[in-house]
């Protein structure tokens, strides 16, 4: 429907005068063809994030340390896809249906984020996600529930506020395992060893070679560029680190007072684009998963439909 | 049913407490209302959000066009005689 969009003056008219007050486009509104695209670009990779999000900590759930742990994550991840639920249905107001969703993450032709094709290798994991990853998708989320379309920064304002548990059960994991035996405290260490940078990078790629910033920015979408948040992200974990007891494995770290923001270490920026392009550590496995799960699940859709349509059509006997 | 989708889509409404309304929460998919109902229980009150919902069709709403803003709904100005404040005599009056 976005492609053959007509010309409309006054319906851009109303579009740059609703963002110039900096107030929220609602799914009728006629919008450009471009900013629907980035909306969808942008939404659909954030839902299929949470998605795929679900797999690293779910390797943990039979084997987390004990029954108020498991019921712990059991929550997290039944939150993580209540979010995915939220931003499909989110984007779905765009004109976009779930299933051309559905297909373009199965097929390979739908990113989510990269952090999720790391793999989970220790229990310590689940805290270093909790803290640094979580704590990196709060930091990008909460300028979002101020982003120019309602249905979008509506979503977001219900996961930011789920996500704060998220992110403080995994400092308390972190905690506990730096403030128990020295083997505990050198498995928390080697977590956040392994998170820092991928998390740091969870940012997007710096402003300069981030071509959808500068646009998104003007459409009130985003509202902080991929390196100032990145910056201020780096000053919160350098303050919580000295709590945990741990290190950052980044000796550049400081606050640098001309600037007045953090400065850290150089990232490997190859690595990301590795990874982005499908050869990370983990993608081949989270996508056949991915795949399995919906294909295991299509029983349970169709006759959940087809008992729909039955129940729909006796109905309909009864009424006549 | 929608183009292609296998479950159709509902607009789930929740209320959050006795005494006042219920509101949009937002949308999901499923074959029909019974499991509508289950899945806004699970997907919008994880945290004791609400004590009732309901779910609507999507396809059952109808909704103003927004682009006649203007022409549907009826201008407020010069009717400030609709609120209270507009009557000014009567400042100071108790009770009034």
């Amino acid at each position: 429907m976005a492609e053959n969009q007509p010309v409309d003056d006054a319906g851009q008219a109303n579009f740059d005068a609703v963002i110039a007050k900096d107030s929220r486009i609602e799914p009728k509104d006629w919008m450009p063809a471009d900013y629907r695209h980035a909306l969808v670009r942008q939404m659909s990779q954030h839902a299929h994030s949470e998605i795929i999000g679900m797999q690293p900590e779910a390797n943990w759930i039979t084997r987390a340390p004990s029954l108020k742990r498991k019921a712990i994550l059991m929550a997290k991840v039944q939150d993580e896809a209540g979010h995915g639920l939220y931003l499909y249905s989110a984007t779905e107001t765009l004109g976009t249906t779930r299933d051309e969703m559905t297909e373009a993450l199965l097929a390979g032709k739908a990113r989510y984020s990269s952090i999720f094709n790391y793999p989970t290798v220790s229990w310590a994991d689940m805290g270093a996600i909790g803290w640094m990853v979580d704590g990196a998708a709060i930091t990008n989320q909460v300028p979002l529930c101020r982003a120019s379309y309602g249905p979008y920064a509506r979503a977001m304002v219900r996961i930011c506020k789920e996500e704060s548990f998220h992110q403080r059960q995994g400092f308390e994991i972190l905690l506990e395992l730096s403030h128990g035996t020295p083997g505990q405290k050198a498995m928390a260490q080697d977590a956040v060893n392994r998170w820092y940078a991928p998390s740091l990078m969870m940012f997007g790629p710096p402003d300069a070679d981030s071509p959808n910033t500068s646009k998104s920015m003007a459409w009130n979408i985003k509202r902080f560029g991929n390196d100032e948040l990145r910056s201020r992200f780096v000053g919160m974990l350098a303050e919580q680190v000295k709590v945990l007891e741990l290190e950052l494995p980044d000796p550049d770290i400081r606050f640098n007072e001309d600037t007045k923001s953090w400065d850290y270490g150089p990232l490997d920026w190859a690595e990301f684009k590795e990874v982005l392009a499908g050869r990370g550590p983990c993608n081949a496995q989270r996508m056949e998963r991915r795949r399995a799960a919906h294909d295991d699940g299509a029983w349970v859709r169709e006759a959940a439909a087809a008992y729909a349509a039955k129940q729909s059509a006796s109905n309909d006997r009864e009424a006549a | 049913m929608g183009t292609g989708e296998v479950w159709p889509l509902w607009e789930v409404f929740v209320r959050s407490n006795r005494g006042l309304s219920h509101v949009h929460a937002g949308s999901l998919h499923a074959p029909d209302s019974a499991m509508a109902l289950r899945n806004a229980r699970d997907l919008y009150t994880r945290r004791n959000e609400g004590v009732s919902i309901w779910v609507v069709p999507s396809d059952a709403i109808a909704a103003s066009d927004p682009d006649s803003k203007g022409s549907f709904f009826e201008s407020p100005q010069g009717k400030d005689y609709r609120h209270a404040t507009y009557y000014v005599k009567s400042e100071g009056v108790k009770h009034l």
